[in-house]
């Protein structure tokens, strides 16, 4: 008893103050891409020779899906122009799968739910994870949300174990043949209104398994997606602040 | 040829020169492998000859631990019903093999006693057959329960369904394939890059083990040799993995059995390993350290100096919460005797990794087949006897201390020289195995290269394809409440078995 006790008194209060500021990722962290097709060089294919998930097009200057992206930093080592840059921007969760295209402009982050799905849901959000055919990378990182360091539960946001207990899905992985119809009868068990978010590249945009043939390449071609959240896996910060700015809580 | 080809983990060996038999030669010798100090490590088929020739080569590859080599050897199938006699009569540990090789090629191993599907769940069947043969127990007292492949938590799927007897699980039915991505043939040809991040996703909480192994496939048939620094930092990176899932893991154990302290103390302490993982890499799951020919990312004084710094305030913040799961006589009482396995069913299942060492057995690749760092830090290998969970914790809490102790001075002397090697000359028709200890157990790679040199077939395979089945076997006998405690102390990977 006095064993917990001191062993709890040692390890203190651990819950970081986010979103009232913004925790230091390492300097090294891999953030959200930034391309600029101004610094192209004409006929310049390096980048998308290179990219390991066809995530990049360079015809009328360069274009980054951020939905397909793995995050591995080949295009931005093969671009001779520095046309293709990572930042240490956490922030990259958005409404529509088009919005994900990096083309040059600013990305548009979400904006979340509207009007009456914000005030049914926005206070309490109850989840249910399906994974499908994801590599237990970003099931695994949603998980940390949960630890006390992160403490989701402390924004109304909370993972449940019952589809009839939830209000939408958090679907990770590319959706392989087998699961399709268990995410898809797991989306059934849920009482309307729902909402489905997609976390990391498999899901957003199918990453190194679009094309295998088993998948269905993306789970918008599955389900109706509401939020997008990519990386592979996305940092938990990058999940977190997704999260957040669908129940229109404010982050930095 | 008639007798074994002998090479080791990393060795390129010719193609042309390898053991050939007979089928029914082959099943014979590699089932004689298990008396003569051998475990089964890879069994798989190949299609050889042009396309829809109806031509396999079947492969085992054998390890003989004591001897830090491999033994390999082929048999030559083919026609409209090819079939070899079954290997797993005699050794039970050539099971899921022999059932995959039924699954992908159609190759029957005659007299297998469990032809199931692998990866085909129900809803999936291959056409024409007649739903999933699940077994089943008949009586008036006998119950059934499924679950999955949806689970409660945030984690992967599969279906697990209990044979009960009253309160008492008498069998306990595993049900993978769900998260099959045909991961495997991405493996070959397109490119070294895209190879190593597939390999790093195959199961992606263990990224850095089967990058690793992959590598040492396929750097013996490229040339490309890491040099000492890479191998040095590929060490750190998988001591770190290990490092993060052990701590994680055994949090989670707390958490399955109400003793909530360590449970949340240790979770947030895993993140703590996955940020220095991010500190060199950027990526918290270690992603792009490991690239054919050494490493992506270096780790330079600076950098050596603040992970260590980091690492020794965590040291005894991680051994303090450690000492605490293990002294509480509560939380001894409910992992004492739960789900154990005995040694011989360990032998006979080919188990490995932590499971296999929790049954007294003495075998870790570090050592045995030892790559890179490994041939210079030795590791003591961690062992307990029990079989059980208390004894997949210990000899888990165990790992945590050395691989902390390796890592604390390891990273005080990582040698000098370039990240990565780029030059190297390869090995036509050729073929290697690579084998590292993840933090789950053995992972195999086996890479083949054509005529031109260039890796034409990859075939990897993940530790839980062996210890899946003695997570089955250790749930007879016990309640279904102790499931999840069991099933933690494991922790499989399904998309690693399901490739």
């Amino acid at each position: 008893m006095f064993k917990i006790l001191r062993t709890r008194l040692s390890q203190g209060h651990r819950t970081i103050d986010y979103p009232l500021s913004l925790p230091v990722l390492p300097q090294r962290y891999r953030g959200r891409l930034a391309v600029d097709p101004a610094k192209c060089q004409a006929g310049c294919t390096a980048c998308k020779d290179v990219c390991p998930t066809g995530a990049i097009d360079v015809a009328g200057g360069v274009k980054l899906d951020l939905g397909r992206c793995v995050f591995c930093g080949d295009c931005v080592a093969a671009c001779p122009s520095g046309a293709v840059a990572f930042t240490s921007d956490h922030r990259m969760a958005t409404d529509r799968r088009g919005d994900l295209v990096l083309s040059g402009e600013e990305l548009k982050l979400a904006d979340g739910m509207g009007g009456e799905l914000r005030k049914k849901l926005g206070r309490s959000l109850k989840l249910r994870q399906v994974s499908a055919g994801g590599c237990n990378a970003c099931e695994l990182d949603i998980n940390v949300l949960n630890t006390v360091g992160w403490d989701l539960s402390r924004f109304g946001i909370q993972f449940v174990a019952s589809p009839r207990h939830a209000d939408g899905i958090v679907v990770t992985g590319p959706v392989t043949g087998a699961m399709r119809q268990a995410l898809l009868d797991t989306f059934d068990a849920i009482p309307a209104p729902k909402i489905v978010i997609a976390v990391g590249a498999c899901a957003t945009g199918g990453g190194l398994y679009r094309d295998t043939g088993s998948t269905a390449a993306e789970a918008s071609k599955v389900l109706p997606i509401d939020l997008f959240i990519p990386g592979c896996p996305p940092h938990p910060l990058t999940i977190l602040d997704g999260l957040l700015r669908f129940i229109g809580t404010q982050v930095p | 040829m008639n007798d074994w080809t002998i090479a080791r983990s990393g060795e390129a060996v010719e193609r042309g020169a390898m053991a050939t038999w007979a089928p029914s030669e082959f099943s014979t010798k590699v089932a004689a492998m298990r008396h003569a100090g051998g475990r089964l490590s890879q069994l798989f088929a190949r299609p050889v000859g042009a396309v829809g020739e109806k031509r396999w080569r079947i492969y085992a590859v054998v390890a003989m631990d004591a001897e830090s080599s491999l033994r390999i050897g082929a048999a030559e199938v083919g026609g409209d019903h090819p079939s070899y006699p079954s290997i797993t009569p005699a050794w039970p540990a050539a099971q899921a093999f022999e059932r995959e090789i039924f699954e992908l090629h159609g190759i029957e191993p005659v007299g297998h006693p469990w032809l199931k599907p692998l990866r085909r769940p129900p809803g999936t069947e291959a056409p024409g057959t007649a739903g999933y043969p699940f077994y089943a127990l008949s009586g008036e007292q006998v119950h059934e329960v499924a679950v999955g492949p949806v689970h409660a938590g945030i984690i992967e799927p599969g279906h697990f369904r209990f044979q009960c007897l009253g309160e008492i699980v008498q069998h306990l039915e595993i049900v993978l394939g769900y998260q099959h991505r045909t991961a495997e043939p991405m493996l070959a040809g397109r490119g070294a890059e895209r190879r190593a991040m597939i390999a790093e996703t195959i199961a992606g909480d263990a990224s850095v083990g089967h990058a690793t192994a992959c590598a040492l496939a396929v750097e013996a048939l490229t040339g490309r040799s890491p040099s000492p620094r890479a191998q040095h930092i590929r060490g750190v990176a998988l001591e770190l993995e290990r490092l993060a899932n052990h701590t994680g893991d055994l949090g989670a154990m707390g958490m399955d059995i109400g003793f909530l302290p360590t449970s949340a103390f240790l979770g947030r302490i895993r993140g703590e390993y996955l940020n220095l993982t991010c500190e060199i890499c950027g990526n918290r799951f270690g992603r792009g350290i490991v690239r054919p020919g050494g490493t992506r990312w270096d780790i330079d004084a600076e950098l050596a100096g603040r992970l260590r710094e980091k690492l020794s305030g965590l040291r005894d913040e991680t051994l303090r919460v450690l000492d605490l799961l293990f002294s509480q006589p509560s939380v001894l009482a409910r992992f004492e005797g739960i789900g154990a396995l005995s040694g011989s069913m360990a032998d006979d299942l080919g188990l490995v990794g932590p499971v296999a060492r929790a049954c007294g057995r003495d075998r870790d690749v570090r050592r045995d087949h030892p790559h890179g760092v490994y041939r210079f830090a030795h590791l003591p290998v961690a062992l307990e006897r029990g079989g059980d969970v208390y004894s997949r914790a210990a000899v888990r809490w165990l790992e945590v201390q050395r691989s902390l102790e390796f890592l604390l001075e390891g990273l005080g002397r990582i040698p000098d020289g370039a990240a990565l090697t780029t030059a190297g000359e390869s090995r036509p028709n050729a073929m290697a195995v690579g084998l590292a200890e993840t933090w789950r157990g053995e992972a195999t790679y086996v890479a083949f290269t054509d005529a031109a040199g260039e890796i034409d077939f990859v075939k990897a395979k993940d530790p839980s394809m062996h210890n899946w089945f003695g997570l089955a076997q250790a749930l007879r006998g016990m309640e279904i409440s102790d499931f999840p405690l069991c099933n933690k102390s494991f922790n499989l990977s399904y998309c690693g078995h399901d490739l």
